[in-house]
């Protein structure tokens, strides 16, 4: 069973998800991030592949990408330094990352080395749902590997029963209009949309991201969905991490529990 | 028309829309927008309306005889840089506020290289009292203060961008954020063919005027209405993709387009996406562009701040493929040469893109029966101080080589 359905088939809690980008702040960090967070108590990670121009995220994703990208991190070398990290660890593991790096990689080869890896699901914010459908679902459905789709205020009815039909393992629910790394508003507006969405029959969980920095904010989004996404509070962190970088990752989860 | 776009938004392969799932609503209500008005008789005979009093069309079609003489053929200008603000950047922004407008918006965002698309969208919404905020990158906000002042004028806000590489390819990442966190009130004036359909069809929709107008003014000049070849720069491609228009299933006439190929293809510090560039997606778009073997997008450079951009418009990817257009690329030098040339031989000081189209009348040759026309996309105001800085160089170089040599 893919672990993505395995967590959210058994875990009762809130599914607490740290999103990094993979080569910061340091290029052979990856492996360390990732066991620290597992070894902290958090329950699925999400890794960003590091791209030039990343027009959904804010700043300090951006900076991070950037420094990601002058370390030297790369796909290929990103699937070498997960080399062997299903010996050490069961975690979910899904890779977030924008369309070309990823085409350029080829599609096929993306997932089958994502595979081999040990991946479990993809997140392509810039891959629309008509082109995924098109040309890239048969590909990435034989390798077993879960597609997971973003909704937003945004997305129409129609839109959204479209979107459930063709994500697998969750779907990611865009807490507001913007890019990552904002504030949750906590507006009447917000908690209307959290509700309708909770309310349109979806069939896959739903996991909340954007602008979720604290217990407070983790609290009040899980309300509505199976759980959350923690992202660029997470990387302002690592920013300003000292050498002890494992004890810095189990402070940081366990702020969240 | 096999170089029409379909109802996806692909020109062939390349097109499509590519962006994050908060703007496909957006550029949903656009595309239906636009569907509803282009042929709208009202829309239509505003935007027409606004052409003729506000920007100055029909622009003229002139025959530049010294020019002609000198290359030994008929050069025709199709003078877009006598329109209102200089440059054909202008008739997408009429049009694209017309639709703004239609559609409720409140304010308009644009991105901006060398401040011409900044100062047309700055135009359009002093004339249509929408609120103007255009992105621009710190570098070029250095190298092209007076548009900068221009634009600030005509009272919009121009935000410097400082990430990336802080020039076109980013102020257009920066109004994409901009417009992801504000869909509801806000729309995006993008200012070539480029970005997520329905963009480059809109934005050729609204340039084609140019080549409407060329093949009835060579239709009263020469008797007929096509030229054995129409040349244009590309950037994005706007201008281009409003200059072949018309022209494109009359195989007979040779559309040829000019990258900037800054210090040369092979240089590392090019421009020239067809030259160099492989399939990808930039900007919403899938297209060809300049990128590394892993994928991360290439930064451009030519001297030309609205050429200075790693992707072309999907029409143009597709022209190419297909090879109904060839595309040439001219150096910053060769663009410089062309650019003295027009102002000695015709009175012309031309943008310094419009420089790259006349810098491939070096590289062709044409009988002394045919008849080219020549897109001349701009005026060159804005680029007085690189002009003025290379004759100085030239001048410099020639008193040294008089010295030296001559002797
Ligand atoms: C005068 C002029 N010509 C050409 C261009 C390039 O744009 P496009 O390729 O969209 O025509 C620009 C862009 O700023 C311009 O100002």
């Amino acid at each position: 069973m893919n672990r993505i359905d395995h967590l959210f088939q058994n875990r009762e809690q809130p599914v607490l998800s740290v999103y990094f980008t993979a080569g910061y702040p340091g290029r052979d960090d990856t492996r360390e991030i990732i066991l620290s967070l597992d070894a902290a108590g958090a329950d699925m990670l999400e890794i960003g592949i590091p791209f030039s121009d990343p027009v959904a995220d804010g700043p300090v994703i951006q900076d991070s990408s950037a420094i990601a990208l002058r370390n030297g991190m790369s796909i290929g070398l990103l699937f070498r330094q997960l080399q062997g990290i299903r010996d050490e660890t069961a975690i979910p593991l899904v890779l977030m990352g924008y369309v070309n790096p990823v085409l350029q990689y080829g599609m096929e080869r993306f997932c089958a080395d994502a595979k081999a890896a040990g991946i479990d699901g993809l997140i392509i914010p810039d891959l629309p749902v008509r082109e995924y459908a098109l040309h890239y679902k048969d590909i990435v459905e034989a390798s077993g590997l879960h597609m997971i789709f973003l909704v937003t205020p945004a997305t129409p009815a129609d839109r959204l029963q479209e979107i459930d039909r063709l994500s697998r393992g969750f779907i990611y629910l865009v807490t507001a209009a913007g890019t990552t790394g904002g504030a949750l508003s906590g507006s009447d507006e917000q908690q209307a949309y959290f509700e309708h969405i909770g309310r349109s029959g979806l069939t896959q969980p739903l996991v909340a991201g954007f602008g979720i920095s604290n217990k407070q904010d983790f609290n009040r989004v899980c309300q509505y969905t199976r759980g959350a996404i923690v992202g660029s509070a997470f990387i302002r962190m690592l920013g300003a991490a000292n050498t002890d970088l494992r004890g810095n990752i189990a402070e940081f989860v366990q702020a969240f529990r | 028309m096999q170089y029409t776009v379909d109802e996806y938004g692909y020109y062939g392969r390349f097109g499509g829309a590519f962006v994050p799932e908060i703007l496909q609503a957006n550029i949903a209500a656009l595309k239906a927008a636009f569907r509803r008005y282009k042929d709208d008789p009202a829309f239509c005979a505003e935007f027409e309306q606004l052409l003729k009093d506000y920007v100055g069309r029909p622009s003229p079609l002139y025959r530049a005889q010294r020019l002609s003489d000198f290359y030994k053929t008929n050069i025709y200008l199709k003078r877009e840089d006598l329109n209102h603000t200089g440059a054909h950047k202008i008739n997408n922004t009429i049009g694209q506020i017309l639709l703004a407008k239609r559609m409720g918006k409140t304010h308009v965002i644009a991105e901006t290289g060398a401040g011409q698309h900044g100062v047309a969208t700055a135009t359009v919404c002093a004339l249509m009292d929408i609120r103007c905020t255009v992105f621009m990158g710190a570098t070029d906000i250095e190298r092209q203060r007076p548009n900068v002042e221009r634009m600030q004028l005509l009272g919009a806000a121009v935000e410097a961008v400082h990430s990336g590489s802080k020039t076109l390819k980013d102020a257009a990442n920066e109004a994409i954020r901009y417009w992801i966190a504000h869909p509801a009130d806000t729309h995006y004036i993008i200012g070539s063919v480029i970005g997520p359909d329905p963009y480059p069809e809109m934005v050729t929709h609204f340039q084609q005027v140019i080549s409407r107008e060329m093949r009835a003014q060579l239709k009263e000049k020469t008797g007929s209405e096509l030229p054995a070849a129409v040349i244009a720069c590309v950037g994005g491609g706007s201008n281009a993709a409003g200059a072949f228009y018309h022209f494109l299933d009359d195989a007979d006439v040779a559309l040829i387009a000019v990258e900037a190929a800054g210090r040369g293809i092979s240089s590392g510090e090019t421009a020239a996406t067809i030259a160099t560039g492989t399939e990808g997606i930039i900007h919403g778009s899938r297209t060809l562009l300049m990128q590394t073997a892993d994928g991360q997008i290439v930064e451009p450079y030519s001297i030309s701040a609205g050429l200075d951009y790693p992707g072309i418009g999907p029409l143009h990817a597709h022209l190419h493929i297909s090879g109904r257009a060839r595309f040439l690329a001219a150096t910053d030098g060769q663009a410089l040469d062309a650019a003295f040339r027009l102002m000695q031989l015709e009175g012309i000081i031309p943008a310094l893109e419009s420089a790259h189209a006349l810098a491939a009348l070096d590289q062709l040759s044409f009988g002394s029966q045919d008849h080219i026309v020549l897109c001349l996309s701009g005026r060159g105001d804005k680029d007085l101080a690189a002009y003025h800085t290379a004759a100085a160089e030239r001048s410099a170089a020639a008193a040294f080589a008089y010295q030296h040599f001559s002797l």
